[in-house]
């Protein structure tokens, strides 16, 4: 048998042994969290157009993001987001709560190395590659809208 | 004439004494399987400094400081310092070694540094070059995770096959003196090796392929076989690791199971939701120097192959895309008149 071989099978027999993420729990916790973040940005953007009623909706559901921002920022500070994501997955990822720890937790992390190289230039350690590539995204629709 | 034996062993004939020792754990490991074994478990683990490398420093610091006091000698007369650890260039070793004032050899073998360690103070005390030598590694969950993984306070999952990075320190003096029976009787030097398992979250099916080419090694060099150990313990495999490594070695033709055991595998309560287990050079140098020797002056154990396993990564090096390489060093440590 040959190093090449050997590895190989090495590699399919610890793929065999490994222990797997199991998917339907993982589903279940993101799907409850996620959504409970879901209703309670619709709420803020209710509570919103409620108390100011000359506010538009897209107005209010702009207010709602910031909000959600602002909530999930508080989380990380306090130390009490990294529980709730390693919960619930991406039930905590993918709403705007996931982008606004994305950048305040490496913030923190960081702040130790200093105001401009710790903490303003490692904050998108994470969250740059999404906003890069948001920006590469919109770049090709717009060219492509421009032809349509 | 050589002090060696086959291949890859070295054989300490003046036998360097184990005179001192001492472990300091963060909580976490604190209300682990082996709190009241450890001598100092931190209430937090920034211990008092402005970073976790600083805190991590002030372990090993104090790891090696006491370990000083419990071996009942003066600090001058540790005539050498073999440290390392996980953080870049070593500092939190080196910054250690600032305040202590004794001639330092830094050591990288990731998480193999306290076999590696044990094995450079063996080779000083039993040559005659030291009188006595502070063996001493360590590693931060904290400083760990924020150079190799993402920022602590990231709502990320872990995947199963993860493990926990120990935030631990130990330090063994080894000296040629008789005030003490437990000694260094021989190592084995690993070889690097790599199977190519290319997922730096399963770091011990990396690193099994490593232990299991150090432990049939030293037993080949030895001519012994697993039962003449009261006790096979490795470094910080976890609990898919170590089973891994049990499989190559029946696989090779030997069984072990009855007295392995893995320091990652059973630092942690279950309870504690770390996956496969710790990881880190503090996993096997905190459990080592406490658990370990304590029982061992209680005569409860014997002999004791240790084998501490590296993976030799960087973050760089996983990013674009290389494989693991890891090495395992084993040290087998015996009390006098055992066989």
């Amino acid at each position: 048998m040959n190093e090449l071989e050997r590895n190989e099978r090495y590699n399919a027999y610890v793929e065999a042994k490994m222990p797997k993420t199991k998917p339907w729990p993982s589903l279940f916790h993101a799907f409850w969290v996620g959504g409970l973040i879901c209703c309670l940005g619709e709420l803020i953007k209710d509570l919103c157009l409620y108390f100011f009623p000359y506010m538009t909706t897209q107005d209010a559901a702009t207010w709602s993001l910031v909000a959600l921002i602002i909530l999930a920022a508080l989380f990380t500070g306090l130390g009490i987001f990294d529980r709730i994501g390693a919960y619930a997955g991406a039930g905590t990822i993918i709403p705007i709560t996931g982008f606004s720890n994305s950048i305040a937790s490496p913030a923190v992390e960081f702040k130790r190395e200093g105001l401009v190289f710790g903490l303003m230039s490692k904050m998108f350690i994470i969250a740059g590659p999404v906003i890069v590539s948001g920006v590469v995204a919109s770049i090709v629709v717009g060219i492509i809208y421009l032809f349509i | 004439m050589l002090n060696r034996l086959g291949k890859q062993t070295l054989l300490f004939r003046n036998r360097p004494k184990v005179v001192g020792s001492y472990s300091v754990v963060g909580p976490k490991e604190g209300r682990g399987n082996f709190g009241k074994f450890f001598d100092k478990i931190l209430e937090d683990d920034l211990f008092g400094e402005k970073s976790y490398e600083a805190a991590e420093s002030k372990m090993l610091k104090l790891a090696i400081t006491e370990a000083i006091n419990n071996a009942k000698i003066n600090k001058d007369e540790i005539d050498a310092l073999f440290a390392g650890d996980l953080m870049n260039q070593i500092i939190s070793s080196s910054f250690a070694a600032r305040k202590l004032d004794i001639p330092y050899l830094g050591l990288f073998g990731a998480c193999s540094t306290m076999a590696e360690s044990l094995i450079m103070g063996s080779c000083y005390v039993d040559g005659g070059f030291a009188r006595y030598a502070a063996c001493a590694t360590g590693s931060h969950f904290s400083s760990a995770e924020k150079q190799f993984r993402f920022p602590l306070e990231l709502g990320t999952q872990r995947p199963p096959t993860s493990q926990w990075t120990v935030t631990g320190t130990g330090c063994t003096i080894l000296g040629n003196t008789s005030t003490s029976n437990i000694y260094i009787e021989n190592a084995t030097i690993g070889k690097v090796v790599d199977w190519n398992v290319t997922d730096a979250n399963n770091m011990g099916a990396a690193m099994a392929p490593a232990a299991m080419s150090t432990l049939k090694a030293h037993l080949d060099d030895t001519g012994r076989t697993p039962e003449d150990y009261d006790l096979i313990l490795t470094g910080d495999l976890g609990k898919l690791g170590s089973e891994i490594l049990m499989d190559l070695m029946e696989y090779n033709g030997y069984k072990i199971g009855n007295n392995y055991n893995d320091c990652g595998q059973m630092i942690f309560s279950n309870t504690q939701k770390t996956f496969m287990g710790g990881s880190g050079c503090g996993c096997g140098a905190s459990i080592l120097n406490s658990y370990i020797y304590s029982r061992m002056r209680n005569n409860e154990l014997k002999s004791v192959l240790f084998i501490a396993t590296g993976a030799l990564m960087s973050t760089v090096s996983s990013q674009q895309g290389n494989s693991i390489p890891s090495i395992a060093h084993a040290v087998s440590i015996k009390i006098e008149g055992s066989k």
